[in-house]
């Protein structure tokens, strides 16, 4: 148990002591207990019937915050949120019922992206399980394949140690959602508590460790590389601040360049000369190429997503890999890697660089190779028309970066065009400022997920980058901002369409836009106003510099109507199927889509 | 666009001419080989059902199944999976039921020579030459008869899969009605605990 690690002897004597002479507390006070005694100093959850006992719990207590949300999956995306924002486990508390199938979306959110979160849920009493009661769900059924582990409490003698090594599981190995289904009476019932130090799993105890054989395979191919890339994911930025600083170092030292997946951005500067933008569908010219003609690639916490590699017959056909994952299932999952090191990502990234320094061999000239990169480079894929008239999005994230760039800045973002376009046009020097629902892709994610950064760091300037589309999935939490003075500014990418959507269906289906435009769409401004937030509408290229300072320096929680491009697409893009090699540049380059690629899905 | 002659050839090579979504790459049936893995699990509420679902969720196959508890004091419990599928989905199985929180080792029982082993229950109804006959060939089977009426015998045998499907096919003609099988058990040789 990672509670061991950290403690001298003195406190896990006090901890073993308070197990042996238990004190006696209610299950609702045994969650309260045990969150504090976890270190969490924030919960996000909305009330009901089947938990009300700890709702009681809350009451009594100061150690915990409570935030009130307006719809469980707020509160879900809240604790991803303030979970990436700060390395930390977040906490999400629902009730029974709709409460729990409510809180499905961020669960599954929260396992494609490896994120740590421990989910409590309330249930109809234990005598009552099964007999269709009000508001009863089988939520560990129902969480059982989008969680990483779940429980279900029938003894309150058990619940101390389950929410305990519920923390250890979330947090240990690839890190992940863990749900904690307990009864009514449950609750009520009284038992032992025991703290944290005292619990052990049985059987759960993930390598962290590199093989050092591995780290000596890899070195040696990365010593002979004449034409490498490292490719950094989210395992990065989940491994901790010292895997980012691990990386850049061993960066720094080996010269290679460096691309990032949607997750990994922050883990390498973007600021960097090595730093090529981050590679996929929506990825740059030169981060693409490097990948499709680099000759060792080394995959560091990022899993070889169908966003990433395109067409898998065609990914990267002359390199020898080096793949370093915590989870061993993710090893030749979709791409057959030379060397797979199974590790933490800061671990075996340390164990490469100390490696590096011992190797007696001479890399290779880079400077071919960097060449060749800076003719991609040259292509500027990025490129877009400007207008002097109407805002364009990538204009508007370009301005809102500038104009922010020397702040405490956190990211979030709906899913969607915008989303790409930030991840473009948004640069990040640091991990965990860029919170983004990659695997799930979940509209509606990146306003309560900046409510819940806003929570954990209350002087920072936290932005949702949103589609006018996503954001009406979770608008609701606008209430919640306000409520809890969580000043969190919504900017808001307004071009009237699913732009994503419409851009598919402009490419690929022929051009018949069924069900992509954002018809009544609400006057934001207004929205923003009736919630007691502020509300800023901007249409004009030449004032949004005082629009977005505007919206800066309001202390309320803003909505930024961002009138922008309607027909704008987003590129450069890989279309699915298609390789690393054949991007579509967009207009800008003279680039046509080809019959064979609109076929494509 | 300045590109590396070798890095152009590979490009060409990999396109082809049927351009297909990355979805519809599906795998291919070459090289499908059945396995046996044991499971050692933590025999708590839902195990089964996590490693169950996984098998469906990412579209592995069960050909058969058991479970027990095999030490009370340490809650443990053994499932012996019979799957099949190509190496590189062999492998993927094992480690996807390593990263399920309960279970604690996964044995590869065929690659690792263990003894497999099953038990059926065969009704087979009928009188005169055919009835001798099913007595006959269960007789060199080594089955047991563990209920007879005058026009019927159960019989109970154990042993690899391959001589119950064998058994089973030679009473089929002699009036077989129903059969009741345990799936695979399976155990390391040896003197060392394996599991």
């Amino acid at each position: 148990m990672d509670g061991h690690a950290g403690m001298d002897a003195q406190e896990a004597m006090d901890a073993k002591g308070k197990a042996s002479d238990a004190e006696i507390l209610t299950g609702a006070e045994i969650v309260l207990r045990a969150l504090a005694d976890q270190g969490v100093d924030t919960i996000f959850g909305y009330p009901g019937g089947a938990v009300l006992p700890i709702y009681d719990a809350i009451y009594a207590q100061q150690r915990v915050r409570h935030i009130l949300v307006r719809h469980e999956q707020g509160a879900g995306h809240m604790a991803e949120g303030y979970a990436r924002s700060t390395g930390r486990c977040g906490v999400a508390l629902a009730t029974s019922g709709p409460g729990a199938t409510n809180m499905v979306t961020p669960i599954a959110d929260a396992l494609m992206d490896s994120i740590p979160m421990v989910v409590i849920t309330g249930q109809v009493p234990t005598h009552l399980i099964g007999s269709d009661a009000f508001q009863e769900a089988d939520t560990v059924g129902i969480t059982r394949a989008c969680s990483k582990h779940n429980y279900l409490v029938k003894d309150v003698k058990d619940l101390a140690r389950i929410i305990h090594e519920a923390f250890y599981v979330a947090m240990s190995g690839r890190p992940g959602p863990v749900v904690i289904d307990i009864p009514k009476n449950v609750q009520f019932a009284k038992g032992p508590y025991v703290g944290p130090a005292t619990i052990e799993h049985r059987t759960y105890h993930p390598r962290t460790e590199p093989a050092e054989r591995r780290i000596e395979e890899a070195v040696a191919l990365m010593a002979k590389a004449e034409r490498p890339v490292i490719y950094s994911g989210g395992g990065v930025i989940n491994s901790g601040p010292a895997a980012s600083e691990a990386l850049r170092a061993l960066a720094a030292a080996t010269g290679f360049p460096v691309t990032s997946t949607l997750m990994g951005l922050g883990a390498f500067p973007a600021s960097d000369p090595q730093w090529l933008g981050m590679l996929g569908m929506h990825g740059s010219y030169e981060a693409n190429n490097a990948m499709h003609d680099c000759d060792v690639m080394v995959c560091v916490g990022a899993r070889f997503d169908d966003r990433v590699t395109g067409r898998l017959d065609a990914f990267s056909p002359g390199s020898k890999k080096i793949h370093i994952d915590i989870d061993p299932s993710s090893i030749n999952k979709n791409v057959r890697v030379d060397v797979p090191v199974v590790a933490d990502c800061g671990k075996a990234l340390g164990a490469m660089l100390k490696g590096w320094k011992k190797s007696a061999r001479k890399t290779p000239d880079l400077a071919p190779w960097w060449g060749q990169i800076d003719q991609w480079r040259a292509r500027k894929s990025f490129a877009y028309p400007r207008s002097a008239t109407i805002i364009k999005p990538q204009y508007a994230i370009e301005r809102l970066y500038a104009l922010t760039r020397d702040r405490d800045v956190y990211v979030t973002t709906e899913v969607g065009q915008h989303q790409m376009w930030a991840a473009q046009f948004f640069h990040f020097d640091q991990p965990n400022r860029w919170m983004t629902s990659g695997g799930l892709g979940t509209m509606g994610y990146g306003l309560p997920a900046a409510i819940g950064v806003q929570a954990a760091h209350p002087g920072a300037l936290v932005i949702d980058i949103a589609g006018d589309a996503s954001v009406q999935m979770t608008m609701q939490e606008m209430s919640c901002a306000v409520q809890h003075e969580l000043p969190v500014k919504i900017f808001i990418l307004n071009n009237e369409w699913m732009g994503m959507v419409r851009q598919w269906q402009q490419l690929l289906h022929g051009e018949r836009y069924s069900h992509s435009y954002s018809d009544s769409l609400p006057d934001f401004v207004k929205l923003a106003e009736a919630y007691g937030g502020h509300g800023i509408r901007c249409e004009n290229p030449a004032d949004l510099d005082g629009a977005i300072l505007e919206m800066i320096d309001s202390p309320k929680p803003v909505l930024f109507d961002c009138r922008v491009e309607k027909a704008e697409n987003c590129f450069p893009m890989i279309p699915s199927g298609a390789a690393h090699n054949e991007m579509i540049l967009g207009k800008i380059m003279g680039d046509e889509i080809s019959d064979a690629g609109k076929m494509l899905v | 666009m300045t590109r590396t002659p070798r890095a152009r050839a590979a490009a060409r090579s990999g396109v082809r001419d049927d351009p297909a979504s990355a979805y519809d790459m599906t795998p291919s049936a070459e090289g499908v080989e059945r396995r046996t893995l044991a499971c050692i699990v933590d025999n708590e509420p839902g195990v089964l059902a996590r490693v169950v679902g996984l098998f469906s969720a990412r579209g592995y196959n069960i050909e058969s199944l058991t479970v027990a508890e095999i030490d009370r004091n340490a809650h443990q419990s053994r499932i012996t999976i019979v799957t099949s599928g190509t190496n590189h989905v062999l492998e993927q199985i094992e480690q996807h039921l390593l990263r399920l929180v309960p279970v604690a080792r996964v044995i590869d029982v065929t690659q690792s020579g263990g003894i497999e082993r099953e038990l059926a229950l065969v009704k087979v109804a009928g009188t005169g030459d055919k009835r001798v006959e099913a007595l006959r060939i269960s007789e060199i089977f080594r089955a047991r008869v563990i209920d007879t009426t005058n026009e019927s015998f159960i019989f109970e045998i154990t042993g690899a899969s391959e001589k119950i499907d064998q058994f089973i096919e030679l009473m089929r003609p002699l009036g077989l009605v129903e059969v009741s099988r345990t799936g695979v058990l399976s155990i390391q040789r040896g003197k060392e605990r394996v599991g």
